[in-house]
């Protein structure tokens, strides 16, 4: 007859990194358009989920949330930047502007971009148009545009899948005053 | 993306304690565009983010040897555009313009552009084998997808460990760390044990067998400048860059050329000084010395960069659909060193 031999009991140590303290929602405001806006979201959410999903700015569009399209672009301390990819909670203290806040807030003309592209019909279905404003609105804040081939290269980071390019430039090379001709 | 603590030290001492409490699960943010990246593909889960963007290096500074020192925390675009990085470093300038977009240059910083990681899909793809992802069932099964799948991106140089074997070819994605590497940029880095320095040289790694580790950085260390020498071969340089569209996407091939020319005699210059490194070929930025040594004395002739080119590129290994870059490769060499000697135009 056999006996059977238990295994002797292993104390395993446990391998889980403690639970970690902090994550949780946080309490935090941001700055957009001029306005301050309350947030209590927990620190995995993007600038643009804030944006769309707890503050109502859905004029900036998610497409494909991985900072290939363009689509999310905002202006950050006039700086345009992919809202996709970056954390609501790491721009408290800047200043965020949208699509929402490019028009003259009190005599509510349109911004001059957003003229040019309605002048240029320099869109078709509008998705990516947001964030092509937004773009052109920080590119020629930038101060290095000179030919269309600059407009064309520095606005590369907005695709529009209607293939609304060429108006586009048009639209900016007309808001910049540039000679169409400039190589 | 996986919950975390978010914590936002002032310091860099505060920083690297932050890290080094949890160094396996606590990652460092700045721009934080490559890293949010791959959190929300579950490639990267740090339960810990220390948000590092105010601690105090955001700022370009002149050394006394003449160099230039760029904060880890000067955004890309800033650096780029920079005035003495235009004037001094227009290698560098244009390097990094040629990478990414606009928006993303913009979040970007010159720290976290040495971590970036490779674009390799199969390293994307949780449910695909990868050796460089793989630490745990959790970021999936181990092997390399690449090695007998898609792998047009993929590295021609480098990619064999000690026994033989090849275990990732992924390639490293900058552009930034290749015109780095040809201005032999020194990283400046503060850990548990205080500051030192990393010759850019030695500072990405070849996979060999652990491809897991894309750096030699030490456990809780932080990048906090890059220096650059005081010679930025500002007359002569190019950066050619060839890709699958013309902006905005990662290079198939791109060659960081630097020469110093000097006037021999009155039928024409002389080669006095001669650097190269390339992009999208391996698992660093690419350079050897010995290309480099075949050009000093030379006249700048399309023969003399072709025996360059062949140096640079001795050993290397197509593994199917990547094997086109190794001629690509070649022809970008001599091209980019025939722009870096003014003998054909830049586009």
């Amino acid at each position: 007859m056999q006996t059977a031999t238990l295994p002797t009991p292993v104390t395993q140590p446990r391998s889980a990194p403690p639970e970690p303290v902090g994550t949780g929602v946080r309490s935090f405001s941001l700055t957009i358009n001029g306005a301050e806006y309350e947030l209590n979201v927990a620190p995995w959410t993007t600038l643009l989920d804030a944006l769309r999903e707890y503050l109502d700015l859905t004029g900036t569009k998610k497409g494909c949330d991985h900072g290939q399209c363009g689509a999310c672009t905002v202006l950050v301390d006039g700086k345009r930047i992919n809202s996709c990819l970056t954390l609501a909670v790491m721009h408290e203290d800047h200043q965020i502007t949208t699509i929402e806040g490019l028009a003259d807030a009190q005599t509510g003309d349109l911004h001059p971009v957003q003229q040019a592209f309605i002048d240029h019909d320099a869109f078709q279905c509008g998705y990516c148009t947001p964030g092509q404003i937004c773009s052109a609105v920080g590119m020629i804040n930038e101060g290095r545009v000179k030919t269309d081939a600059d407009i064309r290269e520095l606005m590369s980071g907005n695709i529009c899948r209607c293939g609304a390019y060429p108006h586009i430039v048009d639209a900016i090379r007309d808001v910049m005053q540039l000679n169409p001709t400039a190589q | 993306m996986k919950p975390f603590q978010y914590l936002r030290p002032t310091g860099v001492d505060a920083a690297v304690r932050d890290l080094t409490a949890q160094p396996d699960a606590a990652k460092f943010i700045a721009g934080g565009t490559n890293l949010i990246d791959l959190m929300k593909e579950h490639v990267e889960q740090p339960t810990t983010l220390v948000d590092i963007n105010r601690l105090p290096l955001a700022t370009v500074e002149e050394l006394e040897d003449g160099g230039l020192r760029l904060g880890a925390l000067v955004t890309n675009a800033d650096t780029a555009y920079h005035p003495l990085v235009e004037q001094r470093y227009p290698l560098l300038s244009k390097a990094i313009l040629a990478g990414a977009s606009a928006q993303l240059r913009n979040m970007a910083t010159n720290g976290g552009n040495l971590f970036q990681r490779t674009r390799c899909y199969y390293f994307y793809d949780t449910s695909m084998p990868c050796n460089k992802r793989h630490s745990g069932p959790s970021q999936g099964p181990a092997g390399c997808g690449a090695l007998h799948g898609y792998n047009r991106i993929h590295a021609i140089l480098g990619t064999e460990s000690a026994d033989g074997n090849v275990h990732c070819i992924a390639t490293h994605p900058s552009d930034m760390c290749v015109a780095l590497a040809a201005l032999e940029a020194v990283v400046r880095v503060s850990g548990p044990q205080g500051e030192r320095t990393i010759p850019i040289a030695d500072f990405h790694r070849l996979p060999g067998d652990t491809p897991q580790h894309d750096n030699t950085l030490r456990p809780g260390e932080l990048v906090t400048a890059i220096d650059l020498p005081a010679n930025g071969f500002s007359h002569y340089n190019s950066y050619l860059k060839l890709r699958d569209r013309a902006s905005y996407a990662f290079a198939l091939v791109s060659v960081a050329a630097a020469l110093e020319l000097e006037r021999s005699d009155a039928s024409g210059d002389q080669i006095s000084a001669a650097r190269l490194a390339m992009g999208g070929v391996a698992h660093k930025p690419w350079r050897k010395t010995e290309a480099e040594a075949l050009l000093v004395g030379q006249r700048p002739t399309p023969d003399v960069f072709g025996r360059a080119a062949d140096a640079l590129l001795d050993g290397a290994q197509g593994y199917g659909h990547n094997t086109f870059k190794i001629e690509l490769a070649k022809r970008a060499i001599v091209r980019a060193l025939s722009q870096a000697a003014k003998l054909e135009p830049t586009e």
